[in-house]
């Protein structure tokens, strides 16, 4: 089956040449230009992923992104043509997982797309817990499902990536650059924000206290590990 | 002719550091000045009237001492001599003597009371015996008076010291008369008036004098320096505020009060500060307006740049299917947009260091280690080139607090300018570091710089020589953007060049993000080779 990508862009030209080069790349592509219709197309589409543009007419980019992630975790790719520090973390933080500054070159855009989409059906069976053993949070790696107490717990595929890959390895502290590479799939060193503001939004969903965060601890001036004990 | 040199004698350092000192308030302030001109104007004013007032007084008393005491004197003498003339029986041997004895007693009871006078009757025949007051003596008389007193007869008067009727001898007043018996002897008859009272009264005026006039100098310097201070002040206050506008607080104002001369002067300063601080803002509107339409242009024009950038590489990575025009055609779009997307990025860097807007993200850093990545990252252009790069550091690493982003790009904007400009010869690089700073410095062998373009190769799209090609195809803005990064770390980046021998560019950083950097560096900038430096440095 092919993977669905909506483009939300108003520039027509680009959103056509994005179209081009996503198709030839064996994606199925949806357009939507106004900012208004973005979220009605989204729930039409029922796209795998999503490329923003955060300068829209109708609605702002950043407020389409909030309410596409109150109701799904579909991967969100911003496209900004801005590497202001401000504007990327706002981006992160109303929930895109993920930002491409124009202009970008064809490979840069479909590398991040896969990316996201990386399937996870070969996963083999696996059970992972992380987090004070008193009270665990259990990941169903398979099942793409993490609970606690018996609750599920609702993350984006992206941060159950970045879940999964620091309990995989309890004991192991990963600096802001391997989780770029193991999530994020960059071969060379991108913007370590990227992990900051997602850190903060797993922390948000899966900590008791995300003040005091026990199941994803920062180890200072390294970077995270597993939290135990 | 033997020049002649001032000798300064040692030990009279502290005073004339004293001296410098009051001669450098003097200067500096204009109170001083006026407190001490005014000080020594009424010193010299009142001490003049106070000598005035002083002599009058002393002459006025003198002169009334003098005709009281003579009349005195002469009362005095009239009495004894009408008495001598009363004796009725000048057979009578005694009777003169004990006339002139009774009046003498007489007259030395009346200058006792209140100790007004003494009196000497000094007989003129050296036979006789003078009769004298208790405390007095027959010396008393001055022999010029006595000179005088014999011919001229009358009462004449002269001053000298006198008894005090205490023992002692005072300034007084010396009246003399002669007295002449019925049968022909002469007596001189002297008055002593001592001028006691008259001393004592001058003294106190002498002292009131004083106190009055140093009070009344203290007063002058005192109102000196009130007056002084209501113009003083204001003027100290504008001094103040001028100094604030200076340093950018251009919303500084002076509080005026009244309508004198100094409210017309706070008025007019204040008028001048809002001129001065419209003209800024209105500047800084332009410039901010500028930088602004710098940067929407730079973003405005990414979103088709995107769409191009994306078509051509289509077309370039189809290329292979293409007639060989349109083939080379493809080849021809994707570069230039390279270089165009370059341009793109460093006009954005620019706006961005022009509007402010840079931060700096410094950390412990190997400059070593930032150069040879550099130079690895410069390796395939280096080839291209046919120049070596040869770097030289030491064994130890050079740590320093940087931005190793923005380092690593003036590194590479200074490799890759040496060895576009290189000529095909070895390029050399220096690494060094003192306490304060450390220092790269890129040395080139190429075509060099002409004299005063070292300066101007800073210059944003300046171009050494506009008739050569350019082949790399840079933007003109990388050491424009080299150096702004450089005073991001509050260091320096330099270049010394000479036609023929080749470039140099030196770039100094301090070690702790934000320290001054200071006049030194640890490496010479000029056309010394680095394979020499390094030699000297071992």
């Amino acid at each position: 089956m092919k993977a669905r990508v909506l483009v939300v862009d108003d520039d027509a030209a680009l959103a056509e040449m994005l179209g081009i080069v996503l198709r030839g790349e064996g994606f199925e592509v949806a357009f939507v230009g106004d900012g208004s219709q973005a979220v009605a197309a989204f729930r039409r589409e029922r796209p795998d992923v999503v490329l923003l543009d955060l300068m829209l007419p109708g609605l702002d980019g950043l407020e389409v992104c909030r309410q596409v992630r109150a109701e799904s975790g579909v991967p969100i790719i911003m496209l900004t043509a801005r590497s202001d520090t401000l504007d990327i973390v706002l981006g992160l933080e109303s929930g895109a997982d993920d930002y491409v500054v124009k202009p970008f070159k064809p490979k840069e855009i479909v590398a991040r797309v896969r990316a996201r989409l990386r399937q996870h059906d070969d996963v083999a069976p696996e059970l992972l817990s992380i987090g004070p053993a008193v009270d665990p949070v259990t990941i169903d790696v398979q099942g793409h499902v993490v609970t606690r107490d018996g609750q599920q717990l609702a993350l984006t595929p992206l941060e159950f990536d970045l879940l999964v890959a620091l309990a995989r390895k309890p004991r192991t502290v990963f600096t802001r650059e391997v989780l770029l590479e193991q999530v994020w799939n960059y071969r060379h060193a991108a913007d370590t924000r990227l992990v900051n503001v997602h850190v903060q939004r797993l922390r948000a969903k899966v900590e008791r206290d995300p003040d005091t965060p026990q199941v994803v601890v920062t180890v200072r001036g390294v970077g995270y590990k597993a939290g135990s004990g | 002719m033997v020049a002649r040199r001032v000798v300064r004698v040692p030990g009279r350092g502290a005073g004339r550091t004293f001296w410098a000192d009051v001669g450098r308030r003097w200067r500096g302030s204009l109170q001083t000045r006026v407190v001490g001109t005014t000080l020594v104007a009424s010193t010299l004013v009142v001490g003049l009237l106070a000598t005035l007032l002083i002599g009058q007084v002393g002459k006025g008393l003198l002169d009334t001492k003098t005709q009281t005491s003579l009349s005195e004197a002469q009362s005095g003498a009239l009495q004894v001599q009408s008495r001598l003339a009363a004796i009725p029986d000048l057979s009578v041997p005694q009777a003169v003597d004990d006339v002139l004895k009774s009046s003498f007693r007489e007259l030395d009871t009346r200058g006792a009371v209140g100790g007004l006078y003494t009196v000497l009757e000094i007989p003129s025949a050296p036979d006789k015996a003078a009769r004298v007051s208790e405390t007095a003596s027959p010396d008393d008389l001055p022999q010029r008076l006595a000179d005088k007193l014999r011919p001229n007869g009358g009462a004449l008067y002269t001053y000298g010291p006198v008894p005090d009727g205490l023992g002692g001898r005072v300034d007084g007043l010396i009246v003399g008369s002669v007295i002449t018996t019925p049968n022909f002897d002469s007596y001189d008859l002297v008055h002593l008036f001592p001028l006691t009272a008259e001393e004592q009264t001058l003294s106190l005026v002498r002292r009131t004098s004083l106190i009055a006039g140093v009070m009344l100098v203290g007063l002058l310097a005192l109102i000196a320096l009130l007056v002084v201070r209501q113009v003083v002040a204001p003027v100290r206050r504008a001094a103040a505020t001028a100094a604030l506008l200076a340093q950018g607080r251009l919303t500084e104002r002076l509080t005026v009060r009244g309508t004198d001369e100094l409210a017309q002067l706070g008025a007019s300063f204040n008028t001048m500060a809002q001129a001065l601080q419209e003209q800024i803002r209105q500047l800084e509107d332009l410039s901010r307006v500028q930088r602004r339409f710098v940067s929407d242009v730079s973003h405005e024009l990414r979103t088709p740049l995107t769409t191009v950038r994306m078509a051509a590489d289509l077309l370039y990575d189809a290329r292979d299917d293409f007639p060989p025009d349109t083939r080379r055609s493809a080849e021809l779009l994707q570069n230039e947009l390279n270089r165009f997307e370059g341009l793109l990025t460093d006009l954005l860097e620019i706006s961005r260091f022009d509007a402010g807007a840079t931060s700096l993200e410094a950390e412990m850093q190997d400059v070593t280690a930032l150069v040879r990545r550099t130079v690895e990252a410069a390796t395939v252009l280096a080839e291209w080139r046919g120049s070596e790069v040869v770097v030289r550091a030491p064994d130890v690493p050079v740590v320093a607090e940087v931005d190793a982003v923005r380092v690593e790009r003036v590194l590479r904007n200074l490799i890759v300018n040496a060895l576009e400009h290189g000529e095909g010869r070895p390029v050399e690089i220096a690494v060094a570091g003192d306490e304060r700073a450390v220092a790269v410095l890129v040395r080139d062998h190429g075509i060099g710089l002409k004299p005063g373009e070292a300066e101007r190769v800073f210059t944003r799209f300046w171009r050494g020589d506009p008739s050569r090609a350019r082949t790399t195809g840079g933007t003109g803005l990388g050491l424009a953007i080299a150096l702004e990064d450089a005073r991001l770390h509050r260091g320096r980046l330099e270049a010394w060049g000479r036609p023929g021998h080749g470039a140099a560019f030196r770039l100094t950083l301090p070690r702790r993000s934000g320290a001054d950097l200071g006049e030194g560096a640890p490496l010479p900038l000029g056309p010394q080779l680095v394979a020499d430096l390094s030699r000297a440095d071992r």
